[in-house]
């Protein structure tokens, strides 16, 4: 690899809400950008190639895995981060139902399953039962059986926020 | 006994969930630690060679490498291993399997070191290799651990009554063979572990380990520390399942190994395909069975010959094994048994603890087999299990009598089959499969026209989708049995505010064994649930508990747990009799936060306003709890004794559409039928069948961890397919609460049976919607369409 030769590059992005400008190797993977450099370890990697979806990241309003994603392609982005989506201390109806209906167990899937469910109750705030597993379908879970998630996630339905 | 419950048997939150859904939590890999390096592994492309040299000249100048470790760097002992010693923690002598590592370069740039690593020459005398676990035994075939003499890693003999006699009084004798492939683990987190050199504290140890202790004791031995000195800590585990426990441990192993030569923190972490090439798998079993019944349905012989693939170590093979030697003839009694199970080495990934643990095998064929009578007999499924299912007293195969807790058996059956209208679902079902695989008769030859077909030439797609429902039933021998010393630990600190520290001697592997603990001690004491808060687990804290397998987090853990409450418990009383000048009948109350006298409402404390009078006379607030398992024998020569001190039933009905052009089998529904105790916490009880299910419908008809020369085929999830949210229909749990006299008010175990009955179950269904019985595991498209698998030749994808 050549990265050596690879030049830094500016970019400017606003993440979790806030604006943020930094330097970075073009071709670092986002994933890594969060979790190295701003210290974001919410966003988790269970197998590098976008098959698991423990990396998911919201970007642009889309959930997207954060391991196929390149530093230079966040130019102008909005993205938004497990750390993100709990407003003010508050956490997001979203958390909230998957504590309370039991969907969480090891809780590594946890945060990417959040944000895929996030990003679909933004573009549809009524999903129905084969939505919603189609929105998680490109996130594996190995503890729960997906079922407490979707019970989860259908408790959270009609829920807009800002 | 007690029957009324403040918090037990309730939906209870996780204490450890608001972390996990803020991304708070702290997993292995997220833990970080100033001048931490990398190490990263150095593998050959051997399967089974010598090694004969190892050059580093290529790699040892360059500037991304701060040192490296191999095999001369260990001042312990070089091979490790949870019953035998045969695993080396970098190989030196040989290499067994592609998985093998010969030694770790450390540096700070990861992404250099991998790179670097395919640099280092490694000289090697390639052997002859060894994959099929039915030659290992053959004279001519290659030892793998020549010190043992034999590729036998362990025979479990079991006789009772007389099989030649059995077989001469049954009517019909049935023989059939069944196998079962590898199946990985695949817990989400891969394997990630980092070594804190201490100095003269020793060395503290964070990581995805599912049994510190184990991990303790491995490491000790390598580095040649005394136990104290190593201080192993749990990090959030990203899921388990039996699979975090004898890596983990040579990988703790690793890191201490480099830690200590370098003086800094070091972390190793695996990719996914690291974590799929050198972790541990199921066991493929080759399954022998041969029955004698009566027109009856009584089952008067079986006998049993199973052999287990151990791969390249032996790992928990004798356990596993063990097992299933005890459990083969599935909860059935029967005066005439005959079995052998061994396990074998080979060159194949080593196999070991996955949840199930042995069961999942020999449940798919016996159940398999259960079905298969009934047929013949002309009788329904639920009939055959009547007529020899285990009753209260009835013999296992071992010899052990069933009598001292419930055998619900016939109970789990009954409610499962009424629930899901079984028979009469199934004997509809049985009428459907004799037709054929409709096909389209073309009536002039289809391309010389336009392709627009005209009606009569569309299939009905009922004649294509069959429906199918199976059940299959187990009985399952809690916690550890004798296959290993069984006690359990646990530390309870009342603050004199009135909150609570708990730390118990198992380890949470994510299925939410910490919650179940706060509730036994909510129950007791009355403190709520979210004023206890679960310490961090290192093995420095607590007493030795043992490994956290076989489901005994609740048994056991909860044991010791309640134990420690009850020690409390019975000190504040005492305290509180001469406190308030009560009189022998007198009845002190905890719940809810507050101590009160039955009766006299004036003799009342908020717990906080208890806690801090109680500090203030003196009392200690603290204790450590201990619940040793009853003892059990075994005999070996003849697979004699009482195998567990307790057992939990279940039974598991599926119900599947199977398309007979493609192949596809769809779950719709599993109803599954649990008696596993006392339910100690409803929400986890939910998500463990749930999780369970899910896991044994992979089993049943997605997983199979394919090799190429002992080399797995699928390394990451897009070859290894694992269930997603749109590959299971319904799950619908059931518990039947047995009463027992162990474990915390009778609270046993859940989280392996929910997986065992899955398969057996599917497979059962698939025969009643098609008419075909399928041997071999999983039934997947081309075991539906052409009873075998399709296998590439080589590495490369696609298939011949
Ligand atoms: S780590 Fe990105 S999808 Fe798995
Ligand atoms: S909770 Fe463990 S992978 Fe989903």
């Amino acid at each position: 690899m050549k990265s050596k030769s690879i030049k830094k590059v500016k970019v400017k992005f606003k993440l979790n809400g806030k604006e943020l400008e930094l330097e970075t190797k073009p071709n670092k993977r986002l994933l890594d950008l969060l979790r190295d450099d701003l210290n974001l370890t919410g966003t988790k990697e269970g197998c590098s190639i976008g098959e698991c979806g423990a990396c998911t990241v919201i970007m642009n309003g889309k959930a997207v895995n954060s391991c196929l994603v390149l530093a230079g392609e966040i130019n102008n982005s909005e993205i938004i981060t497990i750390e993100g989506i709990a407003q003010n201390g508050n956490l997001h109806p979203l958390q909230e139902n998957f504590l309370k209906y039991g969907a969480v167990q090891c809780g590594f899937c946890t945060p990417g399953m959040i944000l895929s469910a996030y990003a679909l109750l933004r573009v549809n705030p009524e999903p129905d039962e084969e939505t919603i597993k189609e929105a998680i379908a490109g996130n594996l879970c190995r503890c729960t059986g997906y079922k407490q998630i979707i019970e989860a996630i259908k408790h959270s339905t009609k829920i807009t926020d800002g | 006994m007690k029957e009324k419950f403040n918090v037990v048997g309730k939906p209870v939150i996780r204490e450890d969930g608001k972390a996990k859904v803020t991304g708070q939590a702290k997993f292995a890999d997220d833990y970080k630690f100033p001048n931490m390096i990398f190490g990263v592994m150095v593998r050959t492309k051997a399967t089974h060679a010598i090694i004969k040299k190892i050059d580093y000249s290529e790699i040892e100048n360059d500037k991304h490498i701060i040192t490296i470790v191999d095999a001369k760097d260990i001042k312990g002992l070089k091979k490790t291993g949870l019953i035998r010693k045969d695993q080396p923690v970098f190989a030196f002598e040989k290499i067994v399997t592609p998985g093998d590592v010969v030694a770790m370069l450390l540096g700070e740039d990861e992404d250099k070191l991998r790179l670097l690593a395919k640099k280092v020459k490694v000289e090697l005398e390639e052997l002859p290799v060894l994959n099929d676990p039915e030659k290992a035994l053959n004279e001519d075939s290659p030892l793998i651990h020549p010190e043992f003499g034999s590729n036998l890693i362990v025979h479990h003999p079991l006789r009772k009554g007389d099989i030649e006699k059995g077989f001469a009084e049954s009517d019909f004798i049935l023989e059939q063979t069944y196998t079962t492939p590898h199946i990985e683990h695949a817990y989400l987190e891969p394997e990630c572990v980092i070594a804190i050199p201490l100095g003269e504290k020793g060395i503290h140890i964070i990581g995805s380990i599912q049994n510190p202790f184990t991990a303790r004791r491995i490491v000790a031995e390598v580095i040649n520390y005394p136990l104290n000195k190593v201080k192993i800590e749990q990090a959030e585990l990203g899921g388990s399942f039996g699979g975090k426990d004898d890596l983990m441990c040579i990988l703790s192993a690793r890191a201490a190994v480099a830690a200590l030569k370098t003086n800094r923190p070091v972390k190793i972490r695996y990719t996914r395909e690291e974590s799929i090439l050198e972790s541990y798998k199921r066991h493929p079993y080759r399954m022998h069975y041969k029955v004698g019944y009566t027109k009856d349905g009584k089952i008067k012989a079986m006998k049993i010959d199973i052999l287990a693939d151990g791969g390249a170590y032996c790992s928990m093979t004798p356990f596993v094994t063990w097992r299933s030697v005890v459990q083969a003839t599935g909860p059935y009694e029967i005066e005439n048994v005959w079995t052998d199970v061994r396990g074998v080495y080979t060159n194949n990934p080593y196999t070991g603890a996955m949840r199930g643990f042995g069961s999942p095998q020999i449940i798919f064929a016996q159940e398999s087999l259960m079905d298969d009578i009934a047929v013949h007999l002309g009788i329904t499924p639920d009939e055959i299990r009547r007529i020899n299912g285990y009753r209260q007293g009835s013999i296992t195969a071992s010899g052990q009598r069933l009598e001292n807790h419930e055998v619900n058996l016939l109970k789990v059956l009954d409610t499962a089959c009424n629930e899901t209208n079984f028979r009469e679902k199934w004997i509809e079902n049985e009428k459907h499969h004799n037709r054929r695989i409709p096909t389209i008769e073309f009536k002039e030859n289809i391309l010389k026209r336009n392709l627009i077909l005209s009606k009569n030439e569309f299939i009905n797609p009922d004649d294509i989708i069959k429906k199918g429902i199976g059940l299959a039933v187990s009985f399952r021998g809690s916690s550890l049995g004798a296959e290993g010393i069984d006690a359990a630990a646990s530390y309870l600190s009342i603050q004199n505010d009135g909150s609570a520290y708990l730390l118990c001697g198992l380890a949470e592997n994510g299925q939410g064994m910490r919650t179940a603990y706060a509730i036994i001690v909510s129950e007791i004491l009355g403190i709520p649930v979210e004023n206890i808060y679960y310490l961090e687990m290192t093995t420095a804290h607590i007493p030795d508990s043992g490994p956290t397998v076989a489901s005994r987090s609740t048994i056991m853990g909860g044991g010791a747990v309640k134990n420690s409450a009850e020690i409390l418990r019975k000190r504040f009383e005492d305290f509180l009799k001469d406190y308030w000048k009560l009189n022998e009948n007198d009845l002190i109350v905890f719940e809810n936060n507050e101590v009160y006298v039955k009766g006299k409402e004036n003799l009342k404390l908020s717990f906080p306003e208890f806690a801090n009078l109680a500090y203030k006379n003196g009392i200690c607030l603290s204790s450590i709890g201990w619940y040793p398992g009853p003892k059990i024998h075994w005999e070996e020569e003849t697979g004699h004794g009482s195998a567990y001190f307790t057992y939990v039933y279940g039974c598991q009905v599926a119900e599947v559409r199977v398309n007979i052009i493609t192949g596809e089998v769809y779950v719709d529904r599993v109803t599954a039928v649990h008696d596993p105790g006392k339910v100690i916490n409803l929400l986890g009880a939910l998500g463990q069948v749930y999780g369970g299910v899910t896991q044994g419908v992979g089993y049943a008809i997605f997983e199979e961890l394919d090799k190429h020369n002992g080399l797995p085929r699928e390394l990451n999830f897009d070859q290894y397919i694992i269930p997603t949210s749109k590959d299971v229909g319904e799950i619908i749990p059931i518990f039947v609460e047995g009463k027992d006299e162990f474990g915390p008010w009778g609270a046993k175990s859940l989280g392996e049976p929910t997986l065992e009955l899955t398969a057996a179950a599917i497979n059962n269904a698939i025969r009643n919607a098609v008419g075909e019985r399928y041997f071999n595991l999983p039934v997947n498209l081309e075991e539906v369409l052409l009873k075998r698998k399709l296998r590439p030749e080589d590495l490369k994808r696609g298939s011949l």
